[in-house]
């Protein structure tokens, strides 16, 4: 059969979801933010809680996510999306709220708010998209940088004995008693992305039973902030970012 | 054993060329245009080799964007 003819008569086993807005994504090619946000707008049309969701908005690259998924947003100051998205959800409590924080918005100014809104077990469901940079103001060090990674600020390399060490965030989370689940996953390949996937709706679900707060961190790449193009981006990733950010289930309750 | 084709459409405006698709689709059926691009300059992803594709939608499970929709066939 040709092209034509199996686009015809074919089924169609896969295309954009029905929540992801038409309009053209800011991000840069290959960034995985956009896998992310595809991932979260199919599980809320999956799940029918397109009508429930309500989303807090990170300032970082994520900034305008509200104009890219097509539910309830929140934009939250640098940092406070936890603290917003507690008020939102025991104010509102029938219905799903998450946040979408990137590293420098989660793991540096906004460290307190997440570490205080995980320990008092809120019942939120955090996204974090760990790209170990400032992506958004144009490649600078964030604490979850690597030892010796080349940043705009660090033009020589992240020095241990300068600039400390990088931040394990997710692991911090998961010793506290309020956190149900926190997992790190990634989307460089297409068996990562189902992965991440069945994270997140398991998330959604803890949130939405009310078992207290889920932590699902997404290990991304950078490729302008790397200055590599997306595909060494990722190699680049499974090489260094793995190494010092394992994948895997940190706790499961 | 029945077998399977498949079909992938791109949504060429939408596309920013990134390459992922192309490295992730196991049969290398995709490919990027190699001197037409798109109204914001990016060479976006075609079907090179569209006998090969098997629908197994990888190249749309990877996309960034979601320019990518995925069809199809047993054929018997």
């Amino acid at each position: 059969m040709t092209r034509e003819e199996i686009i015809k008569a074919g089924t169609k086993v896969y295309s954009r979801p029905r929540l992801l807005l038409d309009a053209n994504m800011h991000y840069c090619p290959g960034c995985s933010h956009g896998v992310v946000h595809k991932i979260v707008a199919e599980l809320l049309d999956e799940m029918g809680l397109d009508d429930k969701a309500v989303g807090v908005a990170p300032v970082g690259c994520a900034v305008f996510a509200y104009n890219y998924i097509d539910i309830d947003w929140i934009e939250a100051a640098h940092g406070r999306a936890p603290a917003v998205a507690t008020a939102v959800k025991r104010l509102n409590p029938e219905n799903l709220v998450f946040t979408y924080q990137g590293d420098g918005d989660l793991a540096a100014i906004g460290t307190a708010e997440t570490i205080h809104a995980a320990n008092r077990g809120e019942n939120i469901t955090i996204i974090f998209i760990n790209n170990a940079i400032y992506g958004m103001t144009g490649g600078q060090m964030a604490p979850t940088t690597l030892e010796g990674q080349k940043t705009a600020t660090t033009p020589y390399g992240r020095r241990v004995d300068l600039n400390g060490y990088p931040l394990k965030i997710s692991n911090l989370l998961a010793q506290l008693d309020g956190t149900c689940y926190v997992t790190r996953q990634a989307v460089h390949t297409a068996a990562a992305v189902r992965k991440t996937k069945a994270a997140i709706k398991k998330a959604f679900l803890n949130s939405m039973e009310g078992k207290g707060a889920s932590i699902v961190e997404v290990v991304g790449t950078c490729s302008s902030g790397w200055k590599l193009t997306p595909e060494k981006s990722n190699k680049w990733m499974e090489e260094n970012m793995f190494e010092h950010y394992p994948l895997g289930d940190l706790k499961n309750n | 054993m029945a077998k399977v084709q498949g079909a992938v459409t791109v949504d060429e405006e939408r596309c920013k060329g990134c390459d992922l698709c192309v490295v992730a689709c196991p049969t290398d059926v995709l490919n990027l245009q190699p001197k037409e691009v798109n109204n914001r300059g990016y060479h976006f992803a075609y079907m090179a080799n569209a006998d090969a594709c098997i629908g197994c939608a990888a190249c749309a499970t990877v996309c960034p964007d979601g320019c990518i929709e995925v069809y199809r066939v047993v054929l018997k």
